[in-house]
């Protein structure tokens, strides 16, 4: 059959999410498909405290401000379907979706792009054994499914990423046999790393790891210093007896569906790879296509969730339910909000990098006239 | 390997148990947790074998993206196991390359 909405949404995560609200709360009709049986994206597995201020939701942990975020969804009307994967977008703003098995089609005036991102791999000998994972996979392992992916493990990335999963391992009882960078410094922020130094996890800065080893299974890994270009400096090798590598070196946006509507795209390797070019209030190169949250570009769930809010202000406005001074009004108390979050060393090279985006999107406009 | 304790997020509730087959083996599952986690609960590691070289492989993003944990199910090849819930009963097989229809039942 062929479901009619105003705004479709694919992805039920912290952006997807919030933009449904947003233009729910503006009397639009939302449709938000999701391929999982449950709603929430990634909140659900971040039990850690958020940081930012009062209003990005700051000291409460991420599991909570996603069923704060669901609940106000359900409230306003939006209607959230899951187990629904939305298989294709087509000219005419279709979109192809497939539930319990069947087929059917989503005619919507406007489209956002919400489908999160991936955990990138690294390619080295036994990379492919049993027991080498995202770190992001053995977080959904201890936090959602309970389970420990291993005992002892070794994390490979300092990011954020690498330190906050590294930590919830200890806290689910599995011991950490350290974490590996390639920097000389550490990538995350300090008050993670402190958390692991305090409980005694080395952290092996200007290191990697050169090969996994097991029978069948990861048994041991092998790490090694590594010198200018990070090429690793023989003799320096130690073998460490871990059953888990836990792999947190970066996200990519999960582009497939900006790639099947033909979006323009830029590369940009700092905010995890081909991304989308949208303007400053999250509408693509389509103008009835817009995106939010980690397919715009890598950050965190916080922005996702500011991103999200602007990408449905847009969309609200460009629907006529909301005048264009009050819409002007909602982005400016956003895109504050956003500008808080991009500070410091890290948030600097995200403002930037987004800034980027911005401007390519504004070059490929000029094109077009 | 479960996870009984945690300092935020409490006790593992209480759950209902069923049972699932894995290769001929009988397991214990958690109703409704999907089946990678009642296999790695098992210490079960090893989910597939590639097509070409028949390595085993496990799982590895374990939110429905890589595909790496496909294993036979009921007899449908390529279920992801991360993503699909355990039911009283269901019939496991690791998977060869990219699986036959009709095994594991």
């Amino acid at each position: 059959m062929t479901y009619q909405t105003q705004v479709a949404i694919i992805g039920a995560g912290p952006a997807g999410l919030s933009a449904a609200l947003e233009v729910a709360k503006q009397g639009g009709k939302v449709m938000v498909f999701d391929e999982n049986d449950r709603a929430g994206g990634q909140l659900f597995k971040q039990i850690h405290k958020f940081f930012g201020s009062g209003h990005h939701g700051a000291g409460v942990r991420g599991i909570r401000l996603g069923q704060q975020l669901l609940e106000q969804c359900i409230q306003s009307g939006v209607e959230i379907c899951l187990s629904t994967v939305v298989f294709g977008i087509f000219p005419g703003n279709e979109l192809g979706i497939v539930k319990d098995g069947r087929s059917h089609t989503v005619k919507a005036d406007k489209i956002l792009i919400a489908a999160g991102a991936g955990e990138k791999p690294l390619a080295f000998p036994g990379w492919d054994l049993p027991g080498v994972m995202g770190a992001g996979a053995a977080q959904t392992m201890v936090n959602i499914n309970r389970v420990r992916p291993g005992n002892r493990i070794l994390t490979i990335g300092s990011g954020n990423v690498g330190l906050v999963v590294s930590y919830q391992l200890l806290q689910a009882g599995a011991s950490v046999a350290g974490i590996v960078e390639g920097l000389p410094k550490i990538n995350g922020y300090a008050v993670h790393a402190n958390k692991l130094m305090r409980q005694g996890v080395p952290v092996y800065l200007s290191h990697t790891v050169i090969e996994a080893r097991g029978d069948g299974q990861v048994e041991e890994a092998v790490i090694a210093e590594v010198g200018p270009g990070f090429v690793p400096i023989e003799g320096t090798e130690q073998t460490l007896s871990v059953d888990t590598i836990c792999l947190a070196v970066g996200l990519t946006p999960s582009v497939e569906l900006p790639r099947m509507a033909e979006l323009a795209m830029v590369h940009l390797p700092k905010m995890g790879g081909y991304i989308p070019l949208h303007d400053s209030h999250m509408r693509s190169s389509n103008p009835d296509i817009y995106v939010a949250g980690d397919v715009a570009g890598i950050e965190e769930a916080s922005t996702a969730m500011e991103e999200g809010k602007l990408a449905g202000v847009s969309m609200a406005e460009a629907l006529g339910l909301v005048s264009a001074q009050r819409a002007r009004e909602l982005a400016g108390e956003i895109e504050e909000r956003i500008g808080e979050l991009r500070i410091g060393s890290h948030g600097d090279a995200r403002r930037m990098a987004k800034e980027e985006i911005v401007r390519g999107y504004e070059a490929w406009l000029a094109k077009q006239k | 390997m479960r996870v009984e304790k945690h300092p935020v997020l409490g006790d593992l509730p209480e759950a209902k148990l069923v049972t699932i087959t894995v290769d001929g083996r009988r397991i214990q599952a958690r109703e409704g947790e999907v089946i990678a986690a009642a296999l790695s609960a098992a210490g079960i590691r090893a989910f597939r074998k590639t097509p070409i070289h028949h390595k085993p492989r496990g799982l590895f993003c374990a939110i429905g993206r890589c595909t790496d944990c496909a294993m036979t199910v009921d007899g449908v090849p390529n279920v992801r196991t991360c993503v699909t819930r355990v039911r009283e009963g269901m019939e496991i097989e690791t998977q060869d390359g990219l699986g036959k229809w009709g095994e594991g039942k």
